[in-house]
């Protein structure tokens, strides 16, 4: 009874947003400003390219700005198929996907609007304060499984991650584990948010999250990536001069050709205000 | 003339009605049909990325290689050929990416031109090499061998134990863990909720007053209309840190954790349903049972339980349907670990958490994408199951009436 009825809803509710979405369309098209740009992309770099594109247009009547997400795959994916005009991305370009620019001879340019850093923690009450690269890939590959393996505890090591649709988890992946799989019994969470709550509440737990979310609830681990002679403590100084290894740039790519269209927003994105919005969002502004 | 338009006002309600019903049907024979094609479409590809290719060095005796060797090999847990039937020959990885450490920007050309030609000649001079790159840059002269891969069979999906369908290059698409998963936390949730659930409805129908029954059913149909996530939220906020403690383990994240979110939510359910087949007793009944000097408990279990006991039954598998189904409340509180679970106090991923969580990246039309609706595939079969359960038992107690 209950499915049947909810069955009946559905086509009234396909119809109820297709005619929402043609009004809308009506909406665009009627106040087509002088520009419209579209930005396509990395979902880590979505609400820093949402904040400044609604204060810009709050301040700039002239500019439409349509921000929308879906990983810096498909932003630069669609960068090729040319159908969006800013790509934003949370890494830069792969070899393959400049050898495909390459074939169409499209020329690219790439600026970066910020910084973004990965942090690892643990429990507050875990006695482990730094890990090395090796150490951190050997943990979240099944290989490590008790923390006195590395200085720690008698405990069982309880790994959290992301699931695999955040890009913070390909950053992970690529960056830390030497582009290695993840352990099958390694816990998957959907939102940072979550990972702090159970971190913070599971004594042997070890997680990452972006720069922005730390809290006192978990503690912050330093990391070393030269097999642990030197080990850097995650904060928005080291992350700034480069001297913390998990760390990456978050751009916005153009073609070339667009470089005129697409001035206002980049500028504005490497603008004072821009700047102001990248702290206020969570990563860490260019200087 | 006014029969005339009285007439013609039910002809039109008749023909409305008549309408959305079939609406309905053909949205759900729809969905069914979409759900389906699909899912199959998992069936029919190679789990490697269309318009990319595997290859070793022409001397290479190994041709054929599984999906979970060729990720044991790029995870570097299989580092020589020897492993897998080949010359005692270490293995060399090769991702495109990989280029820039043998030949510098120059030597690859301006806009990659050389590159076709750089891989080829790195292909056969390296014996040990597995390189994983896009087949545009196959040239005619290549002189690798091209790695077969198996396809994906329903044998090996239903089968495999590792689900890793973003893995590169190969996915690994094994839903055993998940199926396992999903049960588990069912059977658990209904183990927990039905001796609560029936005793509530004992309670209801037949002991409360009736000042009290007026009071307790609402509170208890309102648990129905809490939405899911906040069951979720309360999950890992109150029910893990609670099991954590409990039991002394290291992660409150389990299997029981969704078994008891569960088990809250399927409670109105099963109440609801197993209270309204007790209150359907005929007083008749009852009564007979009180004249011959029954007592009320024996009333209750040797009269008003016999004659539910349909009721109650659909009810109980109704609360399953409604646990297996659900995906945000499980999604927060199981762990979402796709291994196979040993017990209620390991952390397990449900299919629902697992196309919640990757429908969203999933690129339309790919492998990945089709497996998960293979996985809405299985999850539809099961409760498509169920219902015919409901139905079938119910069913028979009807026939019992008559």
């Amino acid at each position: 009874m209950k499915t049947s009825k909810l069955f009946l809803i559905l086509p009234l509710i396909g119809m109820l947003s297709c005619g929402k979405a043609k009004t809308d369309d009506k909406g665009t098209e009627g106040s087509s400003a002088a520009v419209s740009v579209t930005i396509k992309g990395s979902d880590t770099v979505l609400p820093l390219a949402q904040k400044e594109a609604e204060e810009l247009m709050k301040t700039n009547a002239d500019v439409s700005v349509t921000v929308v997400g879906g990983g810096s795959g498909v932003g630069i994916t669609a960068m090729i198929d040319g159908t969006t005009d800013i790509a934003m991305a949370s890494r830069d370009l792969k070899t393959e996907e400049k050898m495909k620019f390459a074939d169409k001879k499209v020329e690219i340019e790439e600026v970066i609007i910020a910084y973004d850093a990965l942090t690892v923690i643990v429990n507050p009450a875990n006695k482990v304060s730094k890990l090395t690269r090796e150490q951190l890939e050997k943990i979240f590959t099944g290989q490590i499984k008790n923390w006195k393996e590395v200085g720690g505890d008698d405990a069982k090591i309880v790994a959290y991650s992301r699931e695999s649709s955040s890009g913070t988890y390909e950053f992970f992946k690529d960056e830390v584990m030497d582009k290695k799989n993840y352990a099958t019994d390694i816990l998957n969470l959907p939102a940072t948010g979550a990972i702090v709550q159970a971190v913070g509440q599971t004594k042997g737990a070890i997680g990452y999250i972006g720069l922005a979310y730390e809290t006192k609830e978990v503690k912050q681990l330093a990391i070393s990536y030269d097999q642990g002679k030197t080990f850097v403590e995650p904060s928005v100084a080291s992350a700034k001069d480069k001297s913390y290894p998990i760390s990456r740039p978050l751009f916005y790519m153009f073609n070339k050709v667009n470089a005129a269209k697409v001035k206002t927003i980049v500028d504005y994105a490497l603008s004072a205000e821009g700047q102001k919005i990248v702290s206020e969002v969570g990563y860490i502004p260019l200087n | 003339m006014k029969t005339n338009f009285k007439q013609i006002k039910e002809k039109v309600i008749e023909s409305i009605l008549m309408l959305s019903s079939a609406a309905t049907s053909i949205t759900v024979i729809l969905i069914v049909f979409f759900l389906f094609i699909e899912g199959a479409g998992v069936f029919t590809k190679k789990p490697i990325d269309k318009g990319f290719l595997l290859a070793v060095n022409e001397s290479n005796p190994v041709g054929k290689l599984e999906p979970s060797q060729i990720k044991d090999i790029f995870d570097q847990k299989i580092t020589n050929w020897k492993e897998l039937g080949g010359k005692d020959e270490p293995i060399v990885l090769f991702r495109t990416g990989d280029i820039t450490d043998y030949y510098t920007e120059e030597e690859l050309g301006e806009n990659f031109v050389n590159f076709p030609d750089k891989i080829n000649e790195l292909m056969a001079k390296t014996p040990g090499i597995i390189a994983f790159f896009s087949d545009k840059y196959v040239n005619k002269e290549f002189k690798g061998k091209e790695v077969d891969i198996n396809k994906i069979t329903v044998y090996k999906f239903l089968s495999g134990e590792e689900w890793f369908p973003t893995a590169e290059p190969v996915a690994q698409m094994g839903v055993k863990p998940l199926i396992y998963g999903t049960l588990w936390v069912s059977l658990g949730a209904i183990l927990l909720a039905l001796p609560i659930a029936l005793a509530a409805a004992i309670y209801l129908s037949e002991i409360a007053k009736k000042r009290t029954r007026n009071l307790l059913k609402p509170l208890i149909e309102l648990l129905a209309g809490i939405p899911s996530v906040v069951y979720g939220f309360f999950g890992l906020v109150v029910i893990v840190p609670l099991i954590q403690s409990l039991f002394g383990l290291p992660v409150g994240e389990t299997a029981l954790a969704g078994s008891v979110v569960l088990a809250i939510m399927a409670l109105p359910t099963i109440i609801t349903i197993s209270e309204d087949a007790m209150r359907n007793t005929p007083r008749a009944m009852k009564e007979a049972s009180l004249a011959l000097g029954a007592s009320h408990w024996q009333t209750i279990y040797k009269v008003v339980i016999p004659y539910s006991a349909s009721g109650i039954t659909a009810g109980a598998i109704l609360g399953i349907g409604r646990a297996i189904g659900e995906t945000m409340a499980v999604l927060m509180v199981t762990g979402n670990a796709a291994v196979i679970p040993h017990s209620f106090l390991a952390p397990i991923r449900t299919i629902p958490a697992t196309i919640a969580a990757e429908l969203g990246e999933a690129p339309n039309g790919g492998l990945h994408y089709e497996a998960l609706f293979a996985l809405g595939c299985i999850l539809f079969i099961i409760t498509f199951g169920i219902n015919m359960l409901v139905e079938l038992v119910t069913n028979r107690n009807s026939h019992k009436k008559h």
